[in-house]
């Protein structure tokens, strides 16, 4: 907590002062809510409206933890297919690759003229918006295995599943946990998109009627919404990190701080 | 019982010739040194008897069975201390004997004890100084079921003080276990300390260009080193390389 205030001062006086800034603009402009409301009406929709959105929250949650469970596996188990089978990594990397150019807003209504308005095609959307930086991410971890460490693995003896298990795989956790980090932020932008493209609850739903009605606040009340799920998830999967990874040392690099 | 015999093994990299028609032995519970320089491919050679790559020509015998192209039948400890980052002290150790199937927890507790690392078994690698380092991986190619050891240039990262007590600690561990190792080194006070044989290489491609039998008698002393009769059979063992 305390490592969190001293190096999380610099952005949150940011934060603050543009917070300030913008107050002071839409009052001295008098620009209507409509169009920008200033953040202390934000913070007051945020607090009285409670009711009008909290259970569009849970909603939103299940379905990015879900999709981000799914989209994990997914990614881990194609990067583990194609790493241990080289075939297989040349006939499907580039596939890997076109998934990710063709945009969601292309794909989710697709998804859902095929598997209707329910969870699956959702899921569908947060899987293929997640695994892709997990299954990248885990790739190069394998690729860039200690060549002395798989030396010594081969010279002691040990068969292709050994070598997995016990080299490249904790060898791969570092970079798999980046990967992770920015899947979950996707995630929650997945869960997002996906709601607006057909669901009757969530933070997408409620930001859809929002703009709609002109409710600009409401709007802005989703976005920080979207800000803090992702960063509360960004916040577990560090966690988890921190204790799967204790051997990496502490306080290196850190010389100028 | 472990001895190793080397009959007339070549081995190139394209055009690159390494090795060339080299012959040599290891007899039981003997401790031979390769002393060659940098380059003349002791490292292939070390490859080549573990089995991780095919010799051109020529036959590796381990207890009278060929190996070549056979991996996992000696124990071995590499150039770079190569322990695993994430394993705790003690798991780094066990990882041989694990491999196989057989862990003996204990002992390896004792012998880290021994080697005086009690209190770092659980540890990370990254805790500890480079000598330190070399002990627990010397020790994990000690608790690898696999009787013959081969030690590639082990103290050539350490300095001069680390590097005199880590050969006093290793003549009292082989001493006492009797394992057959063969064991590569740039270092002729080094290979001369240590070993009952030294076979020294030509340059790349590299033969047996000579062999030594060492005379001082065990167990020896670090005021060996120093002595006039010790510093004569340097000359001897330089003027070899050199030559
Ligand atoms: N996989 C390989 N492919 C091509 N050439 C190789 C390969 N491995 C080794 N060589 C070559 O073989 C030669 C001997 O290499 P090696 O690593 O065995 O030397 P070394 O005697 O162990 O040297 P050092 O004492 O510096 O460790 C070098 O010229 C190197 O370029
Ligand atoms: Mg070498």
């Amino acid at each position: 907590m305390k490592k969190l205030l001293s190096k999380g001062w610099r952005p949150l006086l940011v934060i603050i002062l543009l917070i300030i800034c913008w107050e002071v603009v839409c009052h001295l402009f008098d620009i209507p809510d409509w169009l920008l409301p200033a953040p202390s009406d934000i913070f007051e929709e945020s607090i009285g409206g409670w009711g009008s959105y909290s259970h569009h929250i849970f909603s939103t949650v299940q379905l990015a933890v879900i999709g981000f469970l799914v989209g994990t596996s997914v990614g881990v188990l194609v990067a583990i297919c194609l790493h241990l089978i080289p075939f297989l990594r040349e006939a499907f990397y580039p596939l890997l690759i076109i998934s990710q150019n063709i945009p969601v807003i292309v794909s989710a209504p697709l998804l859902i003229i095929w598997f209707g308005f329910g969870m699956l095609p959702k899921v569908i959307i947060i899987t293929l918006v997640c695994f892709f930086p997990i299954t990248i991410a885990a790739l190069d971890g394998f690729r860039q295995t200690n060549r002395e460490l798989m030396h010594f693995m081969q010279m002691a003896g040990a068969n292709k599943r050994q070598i997995f298990w016990k080299l490249e795989w904790p060898h791969a956790l570092p970079a798999l946990f980046s990967g992770l980090k920015i899947s979950a932020t996707y995630s929650v932008m997945g869960a997002v998109i996906s709601e607006w493209l057909g669901a009757n609850k969530g933070i997408g739903v409620y930001m859809t009627l929002a703009s709609s009605s002109f409710r600009t606040d409401r709007v802005f009340v989703a976005i920080v919404l979207v800000i803090i799920l992702s960063l509360l998830f960004i916040g577990c999967i560090v966690y988890a990190e921190k204790l799967v990874i204790r051997w990496k040392p502490k306080g290196e690099g850190n010389a100028n701080e | 019982m472990s001895k190793l015999l080397i009959e007339n093994v070549s081995k190139s990299f394209g055009k690159n010739q390494v090795l060339q028609d080299m012959s040599l032995t290891v007899s039981d519970g003997e401790f031979v040194s390769i002393l060659g320089p940098s380059g003349s491919g002791k490292s292939t050679l070390f490859r080549l008897i573990g089995g991780i790559s095919l010799p051109d020509s020529g036959s590796i015998y381990l207890d009278d069975a060929k190996i070549n192209g056979q991996r996992g039948s000696i124990s071995y400890m590499p150039q770079s201390s190569s322990l695993f980052p994430w394993r705790t002290i003690l798991k780094n150790v066990l990882l041989g004997a694990e491999l196989n199937g057989k862990i003996d927890e204990d002992k390896a507790v004792n012998m880290l004890e021994r080697a005086g690392l009690k209190g770092y078994e659980h540890a990370y690698p990254h805790q500890l100084s480079g000598g330190m380092k070399q002990r627990v991986s010397f020790i994990r190619a000690l608790l690898s079921p696999q009787a013959f050891m081969c030690l590639d240039e082990p103290f050539s990262a350490l300095d001069e003080f680390t590097r005199v007590d880590m050969q006093k600690w290793l003549l009292n561990v082989w001493t006492e276990y009797q394992r057959s190792i063969l064991f590569v080194t740039h270092h002729i006070e080094e290979a001369i300390f240590l070993s009952d044989r030294i076979i020294v290489l030509s340059q790349r491609p590299a033969t047996v260009k000579k062999e030594f039998v060492i005379p001082f008698e065990r167990p020896r002393r670090e005021e060996l080193l120093l002595t006039e009769e010790f510093l004569r059979f340097k000359k001897g063992v330089y003027d070899a390389l050199v030559e």
